[in-house]
C-alpha cells in the first residue's frame, strides 16, 4: 500500500514548521506530523480543505498627509478570492482623516472579513 | 546646549522600545531624535502582517506594531523631535542635529544608537551592464508603492531572496505586476521559509537558487536582464545564460547596519555584523554609547528588536544609576560555522541573551557553548538556518568558574 503524504510549511509564525500530512488510499487524512503547536495542525487541515490567507494592501486617500492608507483584513479569506478582494479594495477612495482601526469595507464580498485601516492618516 | 540623560538616535522599533522601557525604569530625561517626519521607522512601509506574534500574540501589520509603541511614547510624555537629522556624535556624548529649527546641540550622559540599517545596492554587488531607470532596492520599491502610491513597474525580476524581496514579490503581484522570477545566488534561500511559501509559492513565482543577474540591458528604461547559473564559488557558468524581458529589477541583496555616526564617535565595528562590538549591556567600546536593533545586527523579526532594545534600556538605566558598568573581559569566540554572535564580550557576572546565526543550513544540530574546553550548555535544534537568528538565554550559573576564560560557541551535528 502506497503511503500518500503532502508536505507543508506553516506560515503562521516564524518557526515555519515543516509539517507532513499523510492520507490513506481514499485520500482521507490520516495523520498530521511535525507541528510544534496546535495552530500548526489546524493550519494544515485548513490548507488541505480550504486554504485561506490574510492580505495587506493600501487604499487611496485624498486630503491626507499621505496619499495612501495601509489596510488589512480582520481575518483570512479563501485563497482563490484574493484578487477579487483586491479589486474591491481598489474601488475605494477615502477622505482624510483616516484612523487606525477604521473599517474601510465591512464584510468584503460577504466573506466575513472586514478591511481595516492599519495606520492614521491625518488631514493636512 | 540642551542637556539630557539619554539621547536616542532613531525613532524606529528599537528606539521606541528603548525609550518606553527607560521611562518605565524611572529615567525621566529622554529625547528621541528621528530623521523622518513620523516615528515608526521602516515599519511604516511594512504594511504586510505577521509582526508581533511573539510580543502581542497576534499578527499585526508593521504600522500597527509601531503605533502601539508610539502610543506608549505619547502617553508617557516621552520627548521626541521628528524631521531632525543627527549630523555628529562625539565620544564625550555631544550630539549635533539639524532641523527646521536650525542647528541643535545636546549633551547626553548616554547615547543609544538605534539608527537601523541600509540596503545593499547594485554598486555593492557590481552587476555589469547599462544604467537604466527601473533598478530599485526592495525597500525603495516598497516605499514607492506603500507610502507614495507610485507603481515601480509591470514586469519584474527580483534578485535576492531576502525577506523584503519576497514580501515585494507578493506585493507587486497583488498590485497587478507580473513577477517573472526570484533569483538567489546562494544554494539556499535567504528569507524565512514561511515567506517563500506565502509570497512565492502562493502566487506560482519561481525561485531559482544558485542564479544571479549577469547583465542589465536598456537605455532610458530597463529592457531586460541576463540571468546565469553560478558554481560553488558564485562564478557564472558559461552557457547557462537566459534572457528575461522586464522593466524592473528589484534588489534584495542584503542589509548593512547604519553606523556612520557611531564611527564618528570612535565606536569599533564587528566586520561580521557590520554593527558595533558590544558587551552584554549593549555598550560599545565607547563608554555610555549603546546600540541595539538593526544598527547593531540585522534582525529577521521586529519582536526581537524590541526585546533587545528593552534589555539595552535596563543596562542604560543601570549605567545612569552607577555611573559605569562592570568591565567585560570575557570574549565570545565562534567556530567557523557560526556567522556571528551578539554580544561579543561579557562580564561573566550576570545572565545575558546570546544572539547568533549559523553560516549554512543545518538539520538536527546543537549549538554548544563551552569554556576552557568544557561544555557549559547545548541547545538542540531540529533545523538551523542562516535566515533565522538563534537566541539563547545564558544564565550565570552556566559558567564554570569566575575566572576569565573566553566562551566558545560552536555548532555540531547530532
Amino acid at each position: 500500500m502506497e503511503n500518500l503524504t503532502r508536505n507543508f510549511i506553516c506560515i503562521l509564525c516564524p518557526n515555519s514548521c515543516e509539517i507532513t500530512a499523510s492520507f490513506n488510499n481514499d485520500g482521507i487524512l490520516r495523520n498530521i506530523d511535525g507541528f510544534s503547536c496546535q495552530k500548526g495542525a489546524e493550519y494544515v487541515q485548513q490548507e488541505i480543505y480550504n486554504p485561506r490567507r490574510n492580505i495587506a494592501t493600501s487604499v487611496k486617500v485624498t486630503g491626507g498627509e499621505l496619499p495612501l492608507v495601509s489596510v488589512r483584513l480582520t481575518k483570512a479569506i479563501p485563497k482563490e478570492k484574493i484578487f477579487e478582494v483586491m479589486t474591491e479594495i481598489k474601488k475605494v477612495t477615502l477622505q482624510a482623516p483616516v484612523s487606525l482601526g477604521d473599517v474601510i469595507i465591512s464584510n468584503v464580498l460577504g466573506l466575513g472579513a472586514d478591511v481595516i485601516a492599519t495606520k492614521d492618516v491625518p488631514r493636512i | 546646549m540642551v542637556k539630557k540623560d539619554v539621547l536616542i538616535i532613531g525613532g524606529g522599533p528599537a528606539g521606541l522600545a528603548a525609550a518606553v522601557k527607560l521611562k518605565k525604569l524611572g529615567v525621566e530625561s529622554i529625547l528621541i531624535l528621528e530623521r523622518e517626519n513620523h516615528l515608526g521607522g521602516i515599519l511604516r512601509q511594512c504594511i504586510h502582517d505577521g509582526f508581533g506574534l511573539t510580543r502581542f500574540k497576534e499578527a499585526l501589520s508593521g504600522p500597527e506594531y509601531a503605533a502601539r509603541f508610539v502610543a506608549e511614547v505619547q502617553a508617557m510624555d516621552i520627548a521626541y523631535e521628528t524631521s531632525t537629522t543627527v549630523l555628529e556624535i562625539t565620544a564625550d556624548k555631544k550630539v549635533t542635529a539639524v532641523s527646521q529649527k536650525g542647528l541643535q546641540e545636546y549633551q547626553a550622559k548616554a547615547i543609544i544608537l538605534t539608527t537601523g540599517c541600509r540596503e545593499r545596492t547594485r554598486g555593492a554587488i557590481s552587476i555589469p551592464g547599462t544604467r537604466p531607470a527601473g533598478v530599485y532596492t526592495a525597500g525603495v520599491a516598497q516605499a514607492y508603492v506603500n507610502l507614495k502610491n507610485i507603481m515601480v513597474g509591470k514586469r519584474i525580476i527580483i534578485l535576492g531572496s531576502g525577506d523584503i524581496g519576497l514580501i515585494m514579490a507578493r506585493r507587486m503581484t497583488l498590485e497587478g505586476a507580473k513577477v517573472e522570477a526570484v533569483l538567489e545566488i546562494l544554494p539556499y534561500p535567504s528569507g524565512l521559509p514561511r515567506n517563500i511559501e506565502q509570497c512565492l509559492n502562493d502566487y506560482n513565482i519561481p525561485l531559482f537558487l544558485s542564479h544571479t543577474v549577469t547583465d542589465i540591458k536598456g537605455k532610458a528604461r530597463l529592457e531586460g536582464v541576463t540571468v546565469s547559473q553560478v558554481d560553488e564559488q558564485f562564478k557564472p557558468i558559461p552557457g547557462t545564460e537566459r534572457d528575461y524581458a522586464c522593466d524592473t529589477l528589484i534588489l534584495s541583496v542584503g542589509l548593512i547596519p547604519e553606523n556612520e555616526l557611531a564611527l564618528m564617535a570612535g565606536v569599533e565595528l564587528d566586520s561580521r555584523t557590520k554593527g558595533a562590538i558590544v558587551d552584554e549591556n549593549y555598550q560599545t567600546n565607547i563608554e555610555g554609547i549603546f546600540a541595539a536593533g538593526n544598527a547593531l545586527h540585522v534582525h529577521d523579526l521586529v519582536d526581537y528588536v524590541s526585546l533587545e532594545a528593552e534589555n539595552l534600556a535596563e543596562a542604560v538605566a543601570e549605567y545612569l544609576r552607577q555611573g559605569s558598568l562592570p568591565p567585560c573581559p570575557i570574549l565570545i569566540e565562534t567556530d567557523s560555522l557560526i556567522g556571528y554572535t551578539v554580544p561579543q564580550k561579557i562580564s561573566g557576572l550576570k545572565d545575558f541573551q546570546l544572539s547568533l546565526r549559523v553560516k549554512k543550513p543545518f538539520q538536527n544540530c546543537s549549538i554548544q557553548i563551552s569554556q576552557n574546553g568544557e561544555l557549559l550548555k547545548a541547545k538542540k535544534m531540529r533545523k538551523a538556518l542562516p535566515a533565522e537568528m538563534i537566541q539563547i538565554k545564558v544564565i550565570k550559573s552556566d559558567f564554570l568558574t569566575n575566572e576569565i576564560a573566553n566562551l566558545r560557541i560552536s555548532v555540531a551535528n547530532s
